[in-house]
Parts: structure tokens; sequence; C-alpha cells
């Protein structure tokens, strides 16, 4: 080995320690919250929804740091510095869809319901089985969104400690999901929000320091960024243009199409944004929590942009192949590394561990809220109204919910492991289809459709959850895709089996209009009329507050 | 069954129902989220379709290295931020007037 090969390894080495430290301080950082946040999680309303005492602007910083994951901070900048234009979808359909949640959405649910997405339904519906089928889809749309988190996590953080072998990675599930269930069984809602605002205000401050690092090396001209960004990616003009990704066939512009239309109508149907919405005293802070998540998420999408055209124009050489390797996920911590000097500077192997951190706390704000609120469902809805018809008590209600935290966490982390092969990128689009399909129309139609019903709620439910997962299944995602040019197979079926028969990877421009559809359907074919007298209510509720949960 | 009420908050609810001022309040909040509602999904599905089917409009290039495609892209940004804030405006001054005063009467009446 020569002088300048252990010159390298060492800095290697102690870039690694410096990316453990801050991983390190992330967590104690966050752990040390849980704790400080737990001392005052006495009742239901304290665990389940922070006491109903967080302000909007507090929400809208923790609405902030449940809704950019992982996905969004590595997967988007990586697929912008991978594919170009097309990654871009992402960053607008996430945006937009804020507006419905805005609009439609978020004030109506915190006057009408109480703990979980079941709440506002059950106000006019037959509790049982209504309760029922929010529960379960909760839970599938959550467990989706927390294997694409774990995996990511367990492929990220392998990575960036430098340790790529597969009992690193399962570690690193494991890790993860201890300390997930740990701020969720200690913290509850509290200490979940809490570690969300943190990691909103770093993620923020993260993105916002490279993306000046980038546009400062360009003075402050996006042309000639993109430009520079279309040059090395060797491929000129198109990288800048829609297509490169999506625009090869007929059949993945309409796939192109699908995903959108499940992007922009996903999120205001995903119950760990819609339980944030109980957190704060009124609807005019939910109002004002949406509006500071629009600001905090639009700009943080912006930057995405600045990020991955950024991480195409000035990352080189090894580093540019690690990017490709990882499917784009390491584009933003190794841009970091680059606009800091580079690798081997001082200045790089900060920046790329503050950048990791960031990363890391990403990951872990998120997965927090997704199983509380799984764990709510389970305890709130099925335990204590199904189960124990509302005789339970809160302490006991609460206890149910820390022990659902533990078994779904359990869950997650069992499912995981094996489940490394999984896309990323799928699983999330999977999660925003069926809350798209299976969520959002039962939630529009019981707040705007006086003759909506029972039926009709259970149908959208059940019938946009099983055809988006469903077409899913039978997509070329699961079997039968293999590369045009390698031959080798792209599913997650070995090779040779084919039992794909729905041409698009991504189901929602079929289940979407499928859940209203039968939405409809179960509503007119049944004479239950029972919910059409609590309507006035619930629209008086909803609108005016009174009555709200306080 | 659906959750049960008193009779008596089930009757203040009722009369709020057919109170003029709540017709007025539900009229101004539909008035504005259903319109809106249509037109940011139109402008954003026509962002999409042009992205998949419109490439010589998209890919036009407009100064430098900016295109159409990018700018259409961050005008939707800047769409989202205008229609939420001119929503925070319009319920801030239209809508919650309203709701607060029908609100105070519930509370009033059924004593909370």
């Amino acid at each position: 080995m020569s002088t300048q090969d252990v010159l390298l390894a060492a800095s290697e080495e102690s870039n690694q320690a410096l990316t453990a430290s801050l991983f390190a301080l992330v967590v104690i950082l966050t752990v040390g919250i849980t704790f400080w946040a737990s001392r005052n999680t006495k009742t239901a309303a304290d665990y389940y929804a922070g006491g109903r005492s967080f302000s909007g602007v507090q929400n809208g910083f923790a609405i902030g740091g449940d809704y950019m994951s992982a996905a969004s901070f590595l997967g988007i900048s990586g697929a912008i510095a991978l594919s170009g234009y097309d990654g871009f979808l992402y960053s607008i359909g996430f945006l937009v869809a804020w507006l419905v949640a805005l609009l439609l959405i978020a004030e109506l649910l915190r006057n009408s319901g109480r703990f979980t997405m079941a709440d506002q339904l059950a106000y006019r519906m037959r509790q049982r089985p209504i309760r029922q089928a929010a529960a379960i889809s909760t839970v599938v749309v959550s467990i989706f969104y927390l294997l694409a988190q774990m995996v990511g996590a367990g492929a990220l953080v392998a990575l960036l400690l430098g340790v790529d072998s597969q009992a690193a990675k399962n570690i690193t599930i494991v890790s993860v999901g201890v300390l997930m269930i740990f701020y969720v069984v200690v913290g509850g809602m509290k200490g979940t929000t809490w570690v969300q605002i943190v990691k909103a205000v770093l993620l923020m401050f993260g993105t916002l320091l490279i993306s000046v690092l980038v546009l400062a090396k360009f003075g402050f001209n996006l042309s000639d960024l993109l430009g520079t960004a279309a040059d090395a990616s060797g491929k000129g003009q198109a990288f800048l243009e829609p297509g490169l990704k999506y625009g090869a066939t007929a059949t993945s512009k309409i796939d192109f199409l699908s995903l959108g239309i499940a992007l922009v109508l996903g999120t205001a149907g995903l119950p760990h944004i819609l339980v944030r919405f109980y957190t704060v005293p009124t609807a005019k802070q939910a109002r004002v929590s949406v509006l500071w998540a629009i600001g905090l998420i639009g700009t943080f999408y912006l930057m995405t942009l600045v990020l991955g055209f950024g991480a195409a124009a000035l990352v080189t050489g090894d580093a540019k192949d690690q990017i490709a390797a990882s499917g784009g996920n390491l584009a933003s911590p190794l841009l970091a590394e680059a606009v800091g000097g580079g690798p081997g500077t001082l200045g790089g192997a900060i920046l790329l561990a503050l950048i990791s951190a960031v990363a890391f706390a990403t990951i872990l704000a998120v997965v927090a809220g997704l199983t509380l609120t799984s764990a709510s469902s389970v305890a709130h809805d099925l335990y204590a109204n199904i189960w124990k018809k509302g005789t339970a008590s809160e302490k006991d209600e609460v206890r149910t919910a820390r022990i659902a935290a533990f078994v779904i966490g359990g869950a997650a982390i069992a499912l995981a492991i094996p489940g490394q092969s999984l896309n990323v990128a799928f699983l999330v689009a999977l999660a925003f289809a069926v809350a798209a399909s299976a969520n959002l129309p039962a939630l529009l139609y019981n707040l705007f459709w006086k003759r909506f019903n029972t039926r009709g709620a259970l149908w959208s439910i059940y019938g946009g959850l099983i055809s988006a997962v469903g077409l899913v299944f039978f997509s070329p995602v699961v079997s039968g895709k293999v590369d045009p040019e390698t031959g080798a197979n792209l599913s997650l079926f070995p090779a040779g089996v084919d039992f794909s028969w729905f041409p698009l990877e991504n189901p929602g421009i079929v289940s979407i209009p499928l859940g209203f559809f039968l939405g409809w359907l179960g509503t007119v074919t049944s004479s239950d009329k029972g919910s059409q007298e609590r309507f006035a209510e619930l629209e008086v509720r909803s609108l005016t507050g009174a009555g709200a949960e306080k | 069954m659906a959750e049960p009420i008193s009779r008596e908050t089930h009757r203040a609810y009722e009369r709020i129902h057919n109170e003029p001022q709540f017709a007025e309040l539900k009229r101004i909040y539909r008035g504005f989220v259903l319109p809106m509602t249509v037109a940011f999904m139109v402008w954003y599905l026509l962002y999409v379709v042009a992205s998949n089917w419109l490439p010589d409009f998209m890919n036009a290039q407009v100064f430098g290295n900016i295109n159409v495609a990018l700018l259409f892209g961050l005008l939707q940004f800047v769409t989202t931020f205008g229609i939420a804030y001119w929503y925070a405006r319009y319920s801030a001054s239209k809508m919650d007037p309203l709701a607060d005063g029908l609100r105070d009467d519930f509370e009033r009446e059924v004593g909370q």
C-alpha cells in the first residue's frame, strides 16, 4: 500500500467517525426530547393528539417533518440527478397536493374528528364496520410507507457509514425500528411531534445551505447550473426536457399520468398526515398549520431541483459512479461533499456528515409518525370502539396503543429485513395510490355528500384498497419485467415467473376513479338513510367548529 | 349506530343548520373551494399532459437553458403559493366571522 492510499484510508475512517458522531448526536437529541415530552402525556388526547396544544406554526413544521421523507430528500434529488427533468414531477405533485388538504380536508377534519381518520367517518356511519375498514386501510398505507423508509434507511446508513454488508443493513433496520418504537411508546404524539419539528428545522437548514453553496458556484445563475448539468450528464438538452425517464413508450407515458394523479390526490388521504390536524386547538390553527406546511414544503421541493441538477453538474469521478450505483439515493450527500471541497477535504467531510445526519433524522421522524398513526387506529378504532364497544378507560386505551406500537414496529422490522430488495420509490408511490383510492373518496363524500352511507363508505374503502394493491400485484413491478437490453430481471418475483396482465406500474389512474365510483354505487344501491339525518349536524360541526373536540 | 350525542346538542345543531348565516357560510365556503379545486386540478393535469404529449411546446427554450417545461413547473409552485395565500385572506375575512358567531351561539345554547 502506498503512503497516499494509507492517508486516503485514514481520512475515510475519520469521515465515518464524524458521520457516526453526528448520528449519535441526532439520537441523543431526539431521545432527550422524547423523555422531556413524555412527562406531560397523561390522557388519551395527550397520547393521540399531543393534548391539541400545538400552535399552527409548530404543527406546520411538524407536518413538514412528517411529510418530507427520505424518499423525497434523497429520492427526488437522486431521480433528477440521474434522469433529469422527469424527477421534478414528484416535487410538483407532492406540493400541489397540499391544496386538496388545505381547501377540502384540514379544517373540516379538525372540527369533526377526534383522534383517527375513522372518527370522522364514524360520525354518521355505522361504527363497527366503518372503523374496521378505516383501521385496515390506515395500517396498510402506513406499513407500505414504513417499509419504504426502513428499507431506505438500511441501505443508506450502511453506505454512509461505509459498512456495506448485509449484517450492517439488518442492524441498521433493527436500530431504526427500536428507536421509532421508543419515540412512540414513550413520547406519544408530543414526543413524535417535537422530533418532527426538530427534523424539519435540520432538513430546511441543511438543504438551504447546500442549495446556496451550489448556486454560488454558478454565480446564482440557474441557466448556467442547468447547462453544466446537461453537459455533464452526457445527454445534452434532453436532460432538461420531460420524457427522459417516462417518455419512452405510450404505456410509460400513461404510467407517468397515473403517478401524477396518485401524487396529487394521495396526500390528503394519508392517515399520518390527517392525524396531525388533531394536534392543534382550533380549525383556524389547522389552516395556519397547512399554510406553513405549504411554505416549507414548497421551498424544500424547489431546492430539490437545485440539489438534483447540482449533483449532476458538480459530482464527478468515483462519487458520480456511486450515485448511479445507489439508484440516485446518494446524490444529495455526495453533492454536499463536493460543494464542501470534494472527497478528502475537511469541508467535504463535514458537509457529507451533516447531510447524512439530516437524512437520518428525516427517516426517524417519518417512521415515528407512521407507527404512532397505526398504533392509534388499532387502539382507538379496533380495541376501544369495536372490541370494547367504547367501555375501555382512557388509561386502558393508551396502554393498548403503546402495546400496538410495539407490535406494529416489530412487524415493520420483521417485514423490512426480508423486504430489502423492494424499490423504495415504488413503495411510496403505492402508499399514495392506496391513500388516494381508498381514503380520499370516503372522506370527501362524507364531508360533502348528504346521501353517502355506510355501504358506500365500505365499498369505496375496500374497493380502492383492494384494486390499488391488486393491480400492482398483477403489474410488471411484481412479475415479468425484464430489461430490454440486458435481459436482467427487474421484478420482485424471480425471472421466468410472469403473471402480470396490468401494464402500468402505478395503479392510480384505474383504482382512484374506481374508489370514487364504488363509493357512489354502494351508496345508491343501499336503502340506508340513517346517515342522512346526521349530515346536517356534521355540516354545522365541520364548518363552524361547534361542539368540536377541545 | 353512529356516535351518540345528547338531544340538546342535536337540537342546537338543527337550529344552526336552519339559520340564514349558516347557509351563507356554506355558500361562501363552497363557492370558493369547489371551483378552485377544479381549477388547480385542471391546471396541474395540463402540466402533466403537456410533459407527456406536447414535447415541442415544453422543450422550447425561453432564455439560456431555461425551457418552457421548467417555467411551467415553477409556475405550479407560484399558483400553489398564490391560491394558499388567497384562501387564507378569503377565509379570514369572509368565513371566520360567520363561523365564530354561530359557534358562540351554539356554546351558549348547550352551556359549554
